[in-house]
């Protein structure tokens, strides 16, 4: 297994419940990188606070652990001091969209060359289940007893209004894709966004009576399709799956050397 | 691309929280959980290795080796 290698067996089995779908996020993206056969040494994930956010502490690279939010800007520090380093930013979909919204959202702007993963679970999972802005309209949640108001973010259209040069969204269920995808945003140059679905059975799933780890799983399935099927013409409530954008911008560290050669020109 | 032969069921008990997933979604039904909820290989002569249970596995416990590996 391609996984042995680059994880910390030493902190296996990991602390997420059974059936999260953050542990298959973390197999698909091991198979990601030995596809792509990156050297450990030449990879920086950092993550930030949440479930989600526990994965780097399990993947054998350079990990940083940062503060709730912020981990884009710590990578994007790194990714301005050692540009031929590798980033990948797993986050959560609340630690992207709502405590760090706004990182996320300038670092689409500015197409750095990193890999954003969105584990999108819909819910505050380490905290106990609070609403997340990507939990939805009429959702539960333990803040949300009498159901969600709040509408939802779409990632997808965020981070491509906000200008990320490959954007993709995946799900825990969708193994056979989840690594292709995750390996083609590695492989891009440039700001990527990857949606990864996956499910919370504990605090989503249980409030929202959506059923066991394996009937959320079932629920990814029927409820997605990929992107132009003619499923989605019948019936629009269906979520698109797929590589949505994938364009070629100057890169921001690449621009930013530019400026540093003219200013030491002088002109 | 050959057909990928069986050696084994590469299962880590300790790492297995019993989820369900890979026994839900094997397209042979091969897999099964025991009275401890670990997943065990009851039916390995059904498997055709496509590996869906460990792609699937969130706690990376079960690997199917082949043959070809």
């Amino acid at each position: 297994m391609p996984a042995r290698e680059y994880i910390r067996e030493r902190f296996f089995p990991h602390i997420w419940c059974p059936g999260c779908g953050h542990g298959i996020v973390l197999n698909g993206l091991v198979r990601a990188i030995e596809n792509i056969g990156l050297k450990k040494n030449d990879i920086v994930m950092v993550s930030g606070i949440g479930c989600s956010s526990r994965i780097a502490g399990y993947m054998d690279f350079h990990t940083l652990h940062t503060i709730h939010g912020r981990a884009l800007a710590f990578a994007i520090g790194v990714k301005m001091s050692r540009p031929d380093l590798t980033l990948l930013v797993p986050m959560g979909d609340g630690d992207a969209l709502s405590i760090g919204g706004n990182h996320f959202i300038h670092a689409c702007r500015r197409n750095i060359d990193m890999t954003a993963i969105v584990m999108n679970n819909r819910v505050y999972g380490m905290t106990g289940g609070q609403y997340s802005p990507l939990s939805g309209y009429g959702t539960m949640a333990t803040t949300a007893p009498y159901t969600n108001i709040d509408q939802a973010f779409d990632v997808v259209s965020m981070a491509t209004a906000a200008g990320a040069t490959f954007v993709a969204r995946a799900t825990a269920y969708h193994v056979q894709q989840l690594p292709g995808i995750l390996e083609e945003a590695i492989r891009h140059k440039g700001f990527s966004v990857v949606e990864v679905m996956t499910p919370c059975p504990t605090y989503f799933g249980r409030k929202n009576k959506e059923g066991s780890a394996v009937d959320m799983m079932e629920n990814l399935k029927t409820r997605t399709t990929p992107i132009g099927s003619k499923a989605k013409q019948e019936n629009p409530s269906l979520i698109e799956r797929g590589i949505f954008v994938k364009k070629e911008l100057p890169e921001y560290c690449a621009e930013y050397q530019r400026i540093v050669e003219r200013a030491m020109k002088g002109k | 691309m050959a057909k990928l032969k069986l050696k084994g069921h590469l299962i880590n008990r300790d790492w297995c929280k019993g989820c369900g997933i890979c026994v839900h979604f094997c397209p042979r039904k091969v897999l099964e959980l025991d009275e401890f909820d670990k997943v065990v290989a009851v039916r390995p002569q059904d498997c055709v290795c496509c590996k869906l249970c460990e792609l699937r596995c969130p706690d990376l416990a079960i690997e199917v080796q082949t043959e070809q590996d």
